[in-house]
């Protein structure tokens, strides 16, 4: 059993990628948070997708792929608030207009450039594996000031995303608070491309957090719950992958869904059985 | 003479390119009182109270408290308690949190709560009878002690002025009593109180001063003198029915009109 555990960690590559993926599972466990409970899980995808047409455009032109993928994403944020701004464009239209748009953009470029193309798919579907030293310094830095801002404005967060209009009325500032929170929201989207990829990303965003909003009813809970799902699914996502041979991203998500669907039964059970006691 | 609690000057709401949803609408509220705001559905209640607090599209007009115009700053002075249907009683967020973001705007960043906004929130629990229950999830409380909650949260920012929209709507009698009553204690220790609401009988009842509101303010005045059939007839159009049994008018609104009232 130990040495089921401590093979993998011989390896360089398998440290650096637990190591990612852990940090990667803490920041999308507390942005999480407020996409579970503001319902931005659509717009989170949308940034995730609309990022993959910087990543191609940053690798062809050889620019830094992850400064090419915030600009893009943070780019799509501000285009949605833009667009829907004058209710001309309803906010899920103007995210369907946008997010397939860049993405095909993506897409465009390299399918003209195809000695790149399985570099490119790994942040499609993310190889947690592949992770350089320099990828892990992006990861940790990012990741950081990620939670530092959420900490310098943390209950101005919680405010404006429980109760909008009055945050608004007693003088928070809170349009810039809901950019402010898109901007962090591509950022962790981002930081976390490699280690999960574009298109489940998003997973890693909602299902730990929806699971940890089950367990709990106070949100500073809620969050520490959330990253800790999140990490024990990155951990035993990625030793499912070093033994079945998996995909690292998919072998984490689905270990987060499986945490998800026996919370939901538990949790039901719980209550069912509190009901029975009740009467 | 004492400045007015709250002044509205000639507020003009637009949401759209038609017809504003509250036209150069003007009161004054001298402290310690509590107004109740009636009319129509559709008449402008909420975009009143939302024009006061600046949350919508003021187009012209200006609000005053206690005689100095209103900013992000002097905003903490008015208290808003929201309607019910806006909040996600499901937000993972007990009571004593509720009331502690009254001093959220009042707190620089990275700071946690000092023992000061600790004290204001026990004392804002204490006053509005919440205190033994700090600790619950929101929505795991009665209609009426969530209106508490919301209301402890106003006096925690330090509001003087006190914004209730439909406070009552949705919620059983004993809770609604115990709104009033409470509203009744605030009043008294010398907070000012607007109040929209669809129970006429209510304001009559209990309330020192009526608005009549149907985009533009249609009368104002002590409930005696502007609950009148010929008023209501006016502000209501035909969606309500002055009916006098047995000596006493009776006001009956046609529900019909107000689809917010088909909730069960």
């Amino acid at each position: 059993m130990l040495e089921f555990i401590a093979e993998p960690l011989s390896f360089g590559f398998m440290q650096r990628g637990l190591l990612a993926s852990c940090l990667v599972a803490i920041i999308c466990g507390t942005l999480g948070c407020f996409v579970v409970l503001k319902g931005l899980a659509f717009i989170g995808d949308a940034l995730a997708h609309a990022s993959f047409g910087g990543v191609a455009l940053a690798f062809v032109l050889g620019a830094n792929i992850y400064l090419g993928a915030f600009i893009f994403a943070l780019g799509t944020a501000l285009g949605i608030g833009a667009l829907s701004q004058g209710g001309r464009v309803r906010a899920d239209t103007a995210i369907g207009v946008l997010f397939a748009g860049t993405f095909a953009f993506g897409i465009l470029i390299i399918s003209r450039v195809e000695a790149y193309t399985v570099d490119l798919f790994g942040y499609l579907f993310g190889d947690v594996l592949s992770i350089t030293r320099s990828d892990l310094i992006t990861i940790t830095v990012s990741g950081v000031l990620v939670l530092v801002v959420v900490a310098a404005f943390y209950r101005q967060f919680i405010f404006a995303a429980f109760d909008p209009a009055v945050a608004a009325a007693s003088g928070l500032p809170t349009r810039f608070l809901e950019y402010l929170l898109l901007g962090l929201l591509g950022a962790t989207i981002v930081t976390s491309l490699q280690a999960i990829g574009i298109v489940l990303v998003v997973a890693l965003l909602v299902t730990p957090s929806a699971t940890a909003y089950l367990l709990t009813n106070r949100f500073h809970t809620m969050i520490f719950a959330s990253m800790g799902i999140g990490c024990l699914s990155a951990l035993l996502g990625i030793y499912l992958s070093y033994y079945l041979d998996v995909a690292s991203g998919a072998a984490i998500i689905l270990t987060a869904t499986a945490f998800f669907f026996i919370t939901l039964v538990l949790t039901g059970r719980r209550k069912k059985l509190s009901e029975v006691h009740w009467e | 003479m004492e400045n007015a609690a709250l002044e509205v000057r000639e507020l003009t709401v637009s949401y759209g390119d038609g017809r504003p949803a509250l036209e150069r609408a003007s009161l004054s509220l001298p402290r310690g009182e509590i107004l109740g705001v009636v009319g129509p559905n559709g008449g402008g209640k909420s975009t009143l109270l939302k024009g006061i607090l600046g949350i919508a599209p003021v187009s012209s007009g200006k609000v005053f408290v206690a005689g100095n115009k209103v900013d992000r700053r002097s905003r903490r002075l008015i208290g808003y308690v929201p309607q019910r249907e806006e909040v996600d009683w499901k937000f993972p967020v007990s009571a004593f949190d509720v009331v502690m973001m009254g001093r959220v705007p009042s707190m620089k960043l990275f700071r946690r709560p000092s023992s000061e906004d600790k004290k204001a929130v026990w004392k804002a629990l204490a006053d509005v009878g919440m205190a033994d229950f700090a600790d619950k999830q929101i929505g795991e409380f009665s209609g009426g002690q969530q209106q508490r909650i919301f209301l402890g949260r106003a006096l925690a920012q330090g509001a003087e002025v006190l914004l209730l929209d439909e406070p009552v709507s949705g919620v059983d009698a004993p809770s609604q009593r115990e709104v009033f009553g409470l509203l009744n204690d605030l009043r008294e220790a010398g907070k000012t109180v607007v109040v929209t609401t669809h129970d006429l009988s209510s304001v009559a009842e209990r309330f020192g001063l009526a608005l009549i509101l149907n985009r533009r303010v249609v009368a104002v005045g002590r409930p005696e003198d502007v609950f009148t059939a010929e008023i209501l007839n006016e502000a209501y159009d035909s969606s309500l029915m002055i009916l006098n049994v047995g000596g006493r008018t009776i006001a009956v609104e046609d529900v019909n009109h107000h689809p917010t009232e088909h909730r069960a």
